[in-house]
């Protein structure tokens, strides 16, 4: 506006609050993590070209798939305000088990139909998994056991399970339906590794359920403040023990994802994994108070992870630092958070 | 007829008695304030009133009908309100989010039940602007003022189109603009025919505000009278029991 042309435009305080672009997405540590995400990859791409080819990304999408696909479920956890330490057995047990019951199913009449003896072996490990995770939930949410201590002996029964079954030998697939399996585990489709398409179709699912359905409401309630979504009449045990279940369910089917990547299920399959799912999720955002989470950022944490493992090996370091490396970007990411939204007393 | 009436309520816990044969009304549209010492009663009072337990003896009416409360949801469903001192709000959540909790209200699309944000956000709207409330319902609670959180959690109870409100010490712990901001909340309610019980230690704010005064004390009803009709120093000694009744 020219001065002198007309009176100066009325006051107005709204004008003040930024706009709602910028109120957004920078406020979110999932945002600057994506920022921080890109940063990353122009720098390793400028050190060692070679990790932008196709080859490499499509690596590294299958890697962080695994990790990102239980991180989704470990979110639902995080956003309830809970842990789930029993992910990394779960995936273990949930992978020996298919594997067995694909085994299992060859020397039955299952094995006449196509797909079948997959299919069953499948959709029981699966099962089981929902089962273990439901026994989490159950515990937690109406015995009001602590969760932290609930999944870590949890971990140890399925870990220890997994050994039992196998007597510790590795599973494989056997059967009229491995073809079949190593397609929808470890296939493409538009030359896009399954394993991605699965995490990616899952990750839209999940967004969308947290943002339209009255369950992720209440998940983002109960997390919040559990005892107040009580009194609104939020059923808090029911919401608590769907994520645990959730959780599990992502774990089994990570697991048998990882059984046809590696064409074997060994019982010590996702040792540890607990750690970097957890790490993931927080990197991502998911805050561990509880209340605050999503989907992309389970995806995005996941990555983020993988990329730098990647670029160690790329760039050519030292890649026994790469684990302290991530140990400090997990330390930054919560670190930035909490400066951001420090109250001013 | 009143629109809540407690006629001989007693309430004890094992040999210890919390209240003693107390009758008790509240009319259509009226800010009744209850006071009394700590121990005189009142939380059990609001529990009794809020459907927490059902009281040892007494019979209550609400609307004309008998009350047999078996939980705090079915004095929801009768139309009794509470908004209490921690507010029960969620701190992550919008405005908005927190005056639908457990009330979402949802349109169907392709089949699947989804939140209707638009219509929530619009309703939230409505109804901070009816209490002339400046809160903004797409901000986070997180943010808000003290004022801002009653005004939320009095929208709740409108949303609820609830008869009668109970407003567990609203005014403490917060600023004193807040509190004639939260004052002025109450006497919007009543002005759309809703009736507030107001449970409060300070004086000055329930004879700014209430119409009518109910003091407890060690279990028993000691007053109960017009708030023109007394005086805090009448209702002091009321609470310490300097007077033994008025």
């Amino acid at each position: 506006m020219m001065p002198g042309t007309s009176e100066p435009p009325p006051v107005s305080f709204t004008r003040l609050r930024p706009a709602s672009w910028q109120r957004r997405i920078p406020q979110t540590q999932t945002a600057y993590v994506g920022i921080a995400f890109v940063a990353l990859i122009v720098v390793i791409w400028i050190l060692a070209p070679v990790f932008l080819t196709p080859r490499n990304l499509l690596n590294i999408s299958k890697n962080f798939s695994f990790i990102a696909l239980m991180s989704l479920g470990e979110t639902l956890v995080i956003i309830s305000g809970g842990i789930d330490l029993s992910v990394g057995s779960v995936c273990a047990l949930s992978a020996v088990v298919a594997m067995m019951l694909m085994r299992f199913f060859s020397a039955t009449a299952a094995s006449q139909v196509p797909g079948a003896t997959l299919a069953l072996a499948a959709l029981l490990a699966l099962a089981l998994a929902a089962l273990i995770g439901l026994v989490n939930g159950l515990l937690i949410a109406r015995m009001r056991l602590s969760p932290f201590v609930t999944t870590l002996g949890m971990l140890s029964v399925a870990r220890g399970m997994t050994y039992v079954l196998t007597q510790g030998r590795a599973q494989y697939p056997v059967g009229p339906d491995v073809a079949l399996f190593t397609r929808f585990s470890n296939g493409a489709v538009l030359s896009l590794p399954t394993q991605l398409i699965y995490l990616l179709v899952l990750a839209v699912l999940m967004a969308l359920a947290l943002r339209s359905l009255v369950w992720g409401r209440h998940l983002y309630a109960v997390g919040g403040n559990a005892q107040a979504a009580a009194l609104t009449g939020v059923r808090v045990p029911r919401v608590v023990i769907s994520v645990y279940l959730l959780s599990g369910l992502a774990a089994g089917f990570s697991g048998v994802l990882i059984a046809g990547w590696l064409g074997a299920a060994p019982a010590n399959l996702a040792t540890g994994y607990e750690l970097r799912v957890i790490a993931a999720a927080v990197i991502g955002g998911a805050n561990l108070a509880g209340g605050v989470g999503g989907a992309a950022g389970a995806v995005l944490g996941a990555a983020l992870i993988e990329v730098i493992r990647n670029g160690f090996v790329l760039i050519g370091a030292n890649t026994y630092w790469e684990e302290v490396f991530v140990g400090v970007i997990i330390i930054i990411a919560v670190l930035i958070d909490q400066l951001r939204t420090r109250r001013v007393f | 007829m009143s629109l809540l009436e407690l006629h001989g309520i007693g309430m004890e816990y094992g040999a210890i008695r919390a209240l003693a044969e107390v009758d008790y009304a509240v009319a259509e549209g009226e800010i009744v304030g209850l006071i009394g010492d700590n121990g005189a009663g009142k939380s059990t009072l609001v529990k009794i009133i809020a459907g927490n337990f059902p009281p040892t003896r007494g019979t209550m009416h609400f609307d004309g009908r008998e009350l047999r409360f078996r939980g705090p949801e079915d004095a929801r469903n009768a139309g009794i309100e509470v908004v209490y001192q921690d507010l029960a709000l969620c701190d992550n959540l919008t405005g908005a989010a927190n005056v639908f909790l457990g009330r979402e209200l949802r349109r169907r699309v392709a089949g699947l039940s989804i939140m209707h944000h638009a219509a929530m956000a619009r309703r939230a709207r409505q109804l901070l602007a009816e209490l002339k409330s400046e809160t903004r319902p797409e901000a986070l609670v997180r943010s808000l003022s003290g004022g801002q959180r009653q005004a939320l959690a009095i929208a709740r109870t409108r949303l609820a189109a609830a008869k009668l409100v109970l407003l567990d010490e609203p005014t403490a712990s917060i600023s004193v603009r807040q509190v004639a901001e939260v004052l002025d909340l109450m006497r919007r309610i009543r002005d759309h025919g809703q009736s507030v019980i107001f449970i409060s230690h300070a004086m000055p704010h329930i004879f700014d505000v209430a119409d009518r005064i109910t003091v407890l004390r060690r279990g028993r009803k000691v007053a109960d009278k017009p708030i023109r009709a007394t005086s805090p120093e009448e209702v002091t000694a009321l609470i310490t029991g300097a007077v033994e009744r008025a």
